[in-house]
């Protein structure tokens, strides 16, 4: 039976201490559902709404993947055949069209999340600790770099479509017309350039995320910690190797792990810098679920796929976890 | 740093400015084009505008009906966070007051959501608001109130997260005074924790905000030519034959302002409670 805290020490909220004339019928309904049902009670609406934009989702996309659900079946799709695991070996099955594509897109996908979360570490972790001396202008140079973390997806990236056109675009100016690196005006959102065009926007995107997380974590670091090394001579770099980093370790476990899974689960970036169809080279794996599903309106098959792509997640967190907690008991 | 040399503190200001450019660039191009004329953005890409214009500001009304995407966001995003900001306030005191069974895989589950790819939902989703809508006729497929309940929901897992880490801190000694003076849980949660608890509590709604606010996959699924949110919307200008970028980047410039305005305000309040829910 669930239990009130008593011995968390003072959650009392006021049962043994109402005082004794104090509306008694209230009091008596108040105990009967205060001790044991409150709690649930104030769970309700949160489970209630995770239960149906989440878990039972979640639950109907893992049985539509056993589903032969096709466009026919849209609107009463529980008569859709049942299909055992032919979803899943149609797109495990790499030597065909199908899954030949998806096993592509899934290792776009890895190279551009090592890539992105890589990058968007390291220049989180530079700046946040550039910035940690106090200077004139500081404040405002934070504000800047919170700028790309703070404007809306959509709005911000439509701008970097704009900057990577080919003919009207800033970058080719700068590129071509300006410094003369390159022969002709390449293409950047068409093409294998497209590739790295998506991972410049990702990295502008998510590195003020890391700067902001790390910046947090930079402030717990005790000054006397720096002083102390100062006096035995250590120079900057040793600071920052031997004081800083090893510090910034709880933070970075929990800031990769996250960026990991908003990189590898991004779609809006590619939807709005390329459209409704990505180019090969930046085909990420969101939005080819998304175009295999309401291209060919096949549920059942994009529900497999996102299945697997699930599947892939839970693994590949699950031994992080483990990793990192083995590490760190090791540590200690 | 303690005594950092000349060469450390050339390459700070070096990479900071450096870092400065690759920030603002998309900020300065979003400004400049908003202000310029069309043949300008047609053309090759020139920094300042030929002439100062402010028609791109008047157009972007008229092309595509801004106004109304502008409307429904501020509705959807509104609700979404009010309603989560509630609804995670409750679970959160729950969370950091009681204890009870279940309360462990509750908060797992909760936070595991966070994982999943949003494309996952997507398709079932989509399926389970059209057949609640052929059953009972309750349209949540096309609706503000399907989008409003599903951002809500998208923002719940990390706001509980974050208002219990923050709760937490609050000294239970408040709680027990109040018991003391004889108030129940639901008045001191509205009359004591609350109050202690605002700059979290603004915080998980910066957060709902942005959330709702920037959306695109749900958005562009989830909605029809009625209900469509600026996320969505925005894609007018550059679907057409001829792509009106001054207009693309002056509606971007107004659309941003409500979010990036109300960040670099709260934006302490943010900061502290990620810490907060990140110290636990």
């Amino acid at each position: 039976m669930p239990e009130k805290v008593i011995d968390r020490q003072a959650a009392g909220t006021g049962k043994e201490a109402a005082p004794q004339g104090a509306a008694p019928a209230r009091r008596r309904l108040r105990d009967k559902f205060g001790r044991g049902a409150l709690p649930y009670l104030l769970l309700l609406p949160a489970l209630l709404a995770e239960l149906l934009i989440h878990l039972v989702p979640m639950v109907t996309g893992i049985v539509m993947a056993f589903k032969q659900l096709t466009q026919f079946f849209i609107r009463d799709w529980s008569s859709a055949p049942w299909s055992g695991f032919d979803n899943f070996e149609v797109a495990l099955e790499f030597n065909a069209p199908v899954g030949k594509a998806l096993l592509h897109s899934f290792w776009v996908t890895c190279m551009f999340t090592v890539l992105s979360v890589g990058l968007s570490w390291l220049i989180g972790v530079t700046a946040s600790i550039f910035t940690q001396d106090a200077f004139r202008g500081r404040g405002l140079l934070r504000a800047a770099f919170m700028l790309p973390y703070a404007l809306p997806v959509f709005a911000a990236v439509i701008t970097w479509s704009f900057m990577f056109q080919r003919d009207t675009g800033l970058i080719n100016h700068v590129l071509h017309d300006q410094l003369h690196l390159t022969d002709d005006k390449p293409f950047w959102l068409i093409g294998d350039n497209s590739f790295w065009a998506l991972l410049t926007v990702s990295v502008w995107k998510s590195w003020p995320f890391a700067f902001l997380t790390l910046t947090a974590g930079l402030q717990n670091i005790p000054r006397e910690l720096y002083e102390a090394a100062a006096l035995d001579g250590a120079g900057v770099w040793q600071q920052i190797r031997r004081i800083t980093l090893p510090s910034l370790r709880p933070v970075n476990l929990v800031l990769v792990l996250v960026l990991f899974l908003w990189t590898f689960n991004d779609f809006n970036t590619p939807f709005v810098l390329f459209g409704k169809s990505a180019p090969q080279a930046a085909d990420l794996i969101s939005i080819h679920i998304y175009q295999s599903s309401f291209i060919t309106w096949n549920f059942g098959q994009g529900s497999a796929m996102s299945v697997l792509l699930l599947l892939f997640l839970l693994l590949v967190t699950a031994v992080y976890l483990f990793a990192t907690n083995r590490r760190r008991e090791e540590a200690e | 740093m303690i005594n950092p040399p000349a060469s450390f503190r050339w390459l700070r200001r070096v990479v900071l400015l450096v870092l400065a450019v690759f920030t603002l660039t998309p900020v300065a191009v979003m400004l400049s084009s908003s202000l310029k004329p069309l043949q300008d953005v047609q053309g090759p890409w020139r920094w300042m505008p030929s002439h100062l214009t402010l028609r791109p500001y008047v157009d972007i009304w008229k092309t595509v009906p801004l106004a109304k995407y502008f409307t429904n966001s501020l509705i959807v995003a509104g609700s979404a966070t009010g309603l989560s900001v509630l609804i995670a306030l409750l679970a959160g005191y729950a969370v950091s007051r009681y204890r009870f069974r279940g309360k462990k895989v509750f908060t797992i589950t909760v936070l595991s959501t966070q994982m999943f790819p949003g494309i996952l939902f997507l398709l079932p989703l989509f399926l389970i608001f059209v057949n609640i809508g052929n059953s009972t006729g309750i349209a949540l497929y096309g609706s503000r109130g399907g989008l409003i309940l599903t951002y809500l929901t998208f923002s719940l897992p990390f706001s509980i997260w974050m208002l219990a880490g923050y709760l937490d801190s609050i000294p239970r000694d408040l709680d027990e005074a109040a018991a003391v003076d004889g108030c129940g849980p639901i008045r001191t949660l509205v009359q004591i924790i609350v109050p202690a608890a605002l700059p979290g509590i603004i915080a998980v709604a910066v957060y709902a905000f942005m959330t709702a606010w920037g959306e695109v996959l749900f958005a562009s699924v989830m909605t029809n030519d009625q209900t469509r949110t600026l996320a969505v919307g925005l894609q007018g200008y550059a679907t057409q034959t001829d792509v009106y970028w001054n207009q693309v980047m002056a509606a971007s410039l107004v659309v941003s302002l409500p979010v990036v305005a109300g960040f670099l305000l709260l934006q302490r309040y943010l900061v502290a409670g990620l810490t907060a829910g990140a110290v636990k």
